[in-house]
């Protein structure tokens, strides 16, 4: 059933299970609220060395809240939350902490190559400001303003910022949103190639592409509540649906393949006593071909991807009546 | 692009700190190159206690013309400059950076609030001091107000340690409220501890009473210790109390709330 968390991940990066201390990030049981809000509600999340850990969710959902109690800028109300063995308050604890501004955030009248020297000044061993600047194509900005950096420009800058200290954890908040394909690209390149030297990382994206394209792990956070918790492989097979959109006499929702039926659709008789139907599944192309087989007479065929909301919302809504209960 | 590997720190045998005065010296460099980067706040900010010498002070012949007098005169409106310049530039500055978005970034960087705080302070020590040039300039030319070399020196160090506490409540105030919120009261503190410290009426001329609350505020004691070190007309007993009791309290205030404040943001 569609209900409940999947849980099952993959215990080999850790050390040893409970073990606290080998844990890069450590939350434990943690809320947060903002007034009247739950952003976090009883959140755990372990990530071990050497992770890339993906956190993926509907806008809102609470990603960047937990970001902020893992960098040390806020506080739980309740539970507990570990850096690198420290509390992230402690600015000792930061020293291993790799950040990003939002882009938007860079001091407008400072050089980029004063940004970096600023940002390098507070850790023992920075990469050199050239060298920095040299890997992300940023060398001959280096006496501009920030301010005048293109928006593609000031993400590799806010990139190369998080990586100025040679951190042992990054945390990327939507690093590549709004940017183009190619940049896109290269920005995930370097995000391999930390990772490939060891580095940890845990990413928010309400993209299900870059997850995609960059985790191993994935965490699904919707409402402040961790839905899921798995390897990449076994999130896309939850959520990576296709929707088919169809004008059908026959209730289709409980044909084999169709994950769940979409809300309130299996009422809407057409003139011809056909009803328009949204079904949800991982494999359009073959409900389609077996829906044509078994001469279903359907029209007004539709077919286009689930949104990462339209597909959280069978673990957003546990158990509600009526839905591709067949799992 | 090139996407060499970024090595991540070898091992914890790298794991050095960075220390608070290195820290310190950084954020202070770096709050001075965007001060500066936008020439016409500090020029505003150089001429202010000057214009104010000598529209208010150089006119008045039976002031400007008294030694002792113009050199209290100066004294009072050097403080006043001071006050206001630590608490608007600097202390309403810290609510307007709070509004930034690289705000949220620098706290995740691994330094704390204590660099922070006092590279904001030796900032607003240097453009006091700078400030302060051309306000001894005017008053040297039009006015009577006379100084040895050794009791200028008494006085602008004097006016660095002065300024201290109120970088820190403007700081309080700016981390406990956003912009808006803060100048307004930025403002209704501002005029009421100028008048009551007797930086605009000499407080010879208050009555007893207002005497007696006059000499608890930090201007007032800021005052009389500054006109100490330039006329040499010792200052009550308790000013130094006084001004070091505010000190503390301040910087009590500026770092609670600097602890409670996480940004405006919501998420």
């Amino acid at each position: 059933m569609s209900a409940e968390p999947i849980m099952e991940r993959v215990q080999s990066t850790r050390v040893t299970p409970g073990e606290v201390s080998g844990e890069v990030v450590a939350v434990r049981g943690v809320t947060r609220r903002f007034g009247d809000v739950v952003a976090l509600d009883d959140v755990t999340l372990d990530v071990g060395p050497g992770e890339l850990v993906g956190l993926l969710g509907p806008n809102g959902a609470g990603k960047s809240t937990l970001l902020s109690l893992i960098n040390g800028q806020r506080k739980p109300d309740s539970g507990t939350v570990r850096l690198l063995g420290g509390d992230p308050r402690d600015a000792a604890s930061r020293l291993g902490l790799g950040v990003t501004p939002q882009e938007t955030g860079l001091p407008a009248t400072l050089r980029v190559g004063e940004v970096v020297d600023f940002v390098a000044g507070h850790f023992p061993d920075p990469v050199p400001t050239g060298d920095l600047l040299e890997q992300f194509g940023l060398a001959e900005m280096a006496r501009r303003q920030a301010g005048a950096l293109s928006g593609g420009q000031k993400r590799r800058l806010a990139v190369a910022l998080s990586l100025v200290g040679r951190p042992r954890v990054l945390l990327l908040d939507e690093p590549t949103t709004g940017l183009d394909v190619g940049a896109r690209q290269a920005l995930w390149e370097a995000v391999r190639g930390y990772h490939a030297g060891g580095g940890t990382v845990l990413l928010t994206s309400h993209y299900l592409e870059e997850v995609q394209a960059l985790a191993q792990r994935v965490v699904v956070i919707d409402r402040g509540v961790v839905r899921a918790d798995a390897s990449l492989d076994v999130i896309l097979r939850r959520v990576a649906l296709r929707q088919v959109v169809l004008t059908c006499a026959t209730d289709l929702s409980a044909w084999p393949g169709v994950v769940r039926t979409g809300t309130g659709a299996a009422a809407t008789p057409g003139s011809d006593g056909g009803a328009r139907q949204t079904l949800f599944t991982a494999d359009a192309d073959a409900l389609v071909r077996a829906l044509v087989r078994a001469d279903v007479d359907f029209r007004d065929l539709e077919i286009r991807g689930a949104s990462l909301e339209e597909a959280f919302a069978e673990m957003v809504e546990p158990g509600m009546p009526g839905e591709g209960a067949e799992r | 692009m090139t996407t060499a590997p970024q090595r991540p720190a070898a091992a914890p045998a790298s794991r050095g700190v960075v220390t608070p005065l290195r820290l310190t010296w950084l954020h202070l460099r770096f709050q001075f190159l965007e001060t500066i980067r936008i020439p016409m706040a500090v020029i505003g900010n150089m001429l202010f206690p000057a214009l104010a010498m000598a529209f208010f002070v150089v006119p008045q012949q039976e002031v400007a013309q008294n030694p002792l007098w113009a050199t209290t005169a100066v004294a009072g409106l050097a403080m006043f400059a001071v006050c206001s310049a630590s608490l608007f530039s600097f202390g309403l500055g810290v609510a307007e950076d709070r509004q930034l978005p690289f705000d949220p970034y620098v706290r995740s960087l691994p330094a704390g609030p204590a660099p922070r705080m006092a590279a904001r302070i030796a900032n607003s020590a240097i453009f006091a001091v700078l400030g302060l040039l051309p306000l001894i300039v005017v008053a040297w030319l039009f006015t009577a107000a006379t100084v040895t070399v050794l009791q200028l020196l008494a006085g602008i160090g004097m006016v660095l340690v002065a300024l201290v506490p109120f970088v820190l409540l403007g700081m309080a105030i700016g981390y406990s409220m956003p912009a808006k919120a803060a100048l307004a009261v930025v403002q209704v503190v501002l005029f009421p501890l100028a008048f009551a410290g007797g930086l605009f009426l000499p407080p010879m001329m208050f009555p007893a009473w207002l005497d007696a609350i006059s000499k608890v505020t930090p201007t007032r004691a800021a005052r009389d210790l500054l006109d100490q070190a330039l006329t040499g007309t010792t200052a009550y007993g308790g000013a130094w109390l006084v001004l070091l009791g505010w000190t503390v309290v301040f910087a009590a205030l500026a770092t609670w709330a600097y602890r409670r404040d996480e940004g405006r943001r919501f998420r």
